[in-house]
């Protein structure tokens, strides 16, 4: 493949400032602005023309992984994290490289309008060139998401899993959300956790917040009952409603004798006389 | 050869296990545990597992063959002390040992056992 030409390099240099000033009008248009600063905006783009410039000064345009493109990758990667924290969508954040096309084509027309052969080489450089770095930058982006969205997640795992001290002895654990493998895991190990520094005996599990009992559900429950049971504490799963009592039941879901109960309140009136204690009216 | 100590303590024995499980100790103990029972007529006995903080599924097996023997032998068998680790392996491993009693320590272990030899 043949390199641009030095003539292409200087031209871009020598018509930087209303490429500049075509390529923001091009991004205004197509509505990639939206939420971004004017000033931010023009900074970037004149930054990514230099560093453009650097690069393809010092490296090959049809390797984008060489040491010499570092510095364009290295800030479209911080462009689309950026882009991508501010909630913009991956075709924003794409249209901010490929809208440079428009201007540049016309550019290298005016330039080259005397020589259609050389004119032809150059557009495909240029296009390829820039569809390389709009890959690159819509690959950063999607991983900044994906890692937002990681973040999210754990941070929801942590947050749903809270294990409260209903009295001396009885621990409860509220479940709010599905319950997957990955939850079922946090939660046992938190539970058994506190259940081992607290020394208590009974362990409430409120399923209230668990919109649907499927049997996946229900194993995963069976095992941290099981679990609790084998440290040698007891478990009481409360807050079974009607509907997935009804689901428990067409399903025929075996509950190997786990005490249920209808709603908190009874499994803490449970717990307490198990503790052989009683709550009785004051005066 | 390395053995695990049981020592009497009135009508109970008590097992406890401080050093890591390997698959002969644990064959050991079983046989040891089983002689001992038919020569005091222990009325029950109590496992502590509380050092134990690593499980293979030979193990957790032994765990329950060791209870399960002790029960056929008409003696009544505490398991205390469990690690929460422990718990989750022998959970996951699908060893739920049914039938075995626990407690959360030796205390109320002994407790449990007090409770369930009084009547007789």
């Amino acid at each position: 493949m043949a390199a641009l030409q030095p003539f292409t390099l200087t031209a871009i240099r020598t018509h930087q400032a209303s490429l500049v000033a075509e390529w923001l009008a091009g991004l205004d248009a197509s509505g990639a602005t939206r939420n971004l600063k004017a000033d931010d905006l023009k900074r970037q783009t004149e930054e990514f023309l230099d560093l453009l410039h650097a690069g393809l000064q010092n490296g090959d345009a049809s390797n984008l992984n060489a040491g010499a493109w570092d510095e364009v990758r290295l800030f479209l990667e911080k462009l689309s994290h950026s882009r991508a924290l501010l909630g913009q969508d991956s075709q924003q954040t794409a249209t901010f490289i490929f809208s440079l096309k428009g201007p540049l084509f016309a550019l290298l027309q005016r330039e080259y309008s005397e020589q259609p052969a050389q004119l032809a080489n150059q557009l495909l450089q240029v296009s390829e060139l820039l569809d390389a770095l709009g890959l690159h930058t819509i690959r950063t982006f999607q991983k900044s998401r994906e890692a937002v969205i990681k973040r999210q997640q754990e941070e929801l795992l942590e947050l749903s899993t809270p294990v409260v001290k209903l009295w001396d002895g009885v621990l409860a654990l509220p479940m709010i959300g599905t319950l997957d493998s990955q939850r079922t895991q946090v939660v046992m190990e938190s539970l058994l956790q506190r259940i081992v520094d607290t020394g208590s005996e009974i362990a409430i599990i409120d399923i209230t917040g668990v919109p649907t009992v499927d049997t996946l559900v229900a194993q995963h429950l069976l095992k941290t009952v099981t679990a609790i049971r084998l440290m040698g504490a007891d478990c009481i799963i409360s807050g079974v409603r009607p509907q997935i009592a009804q689901t428990i039941v067409h399903l025929g879901l075996d509950l190997q004798g786990v005490v249920t109960k209808a709603n908190l309140a009874d499994a803490l009136k449970l717990a307490l006389h198990r503790l052989g204690l009683s709550v009785a009216k004051a005066g | 050869m390395e053995r695990i100590p049981i020592l009497q303590i009135g009508e109970f024995l008590l097992v406890t296990i401080q050093v890591d499980m390997h698959d002969q100790l644990a064959m050991t103990l079983q046989d040891d545990l089983s002689e001992r029972i038919s020569a005091t007529s222990a009325k029950g006995v109590l496992i502590d597992i509380s050092a134990l903080d690593m499980v293979d599924s030979f193990i957790g097996r032994m765990i329950g063959t060791i209870s399960g023997v002790s029960r056929i032998m008409d003696t009544q068998t505490v398991l205390v002390g469990m690690q929460p680790a422990v718990a989750i392996t022998l959970v996951e491993l699908g060893l739920t040992l049914p039938g075995v009693r626990t407690a959360l320590n030796a205390e109320r272990g002994m407790r449990l056992l007090n409770n369930s030899a009084a009547p007789q």
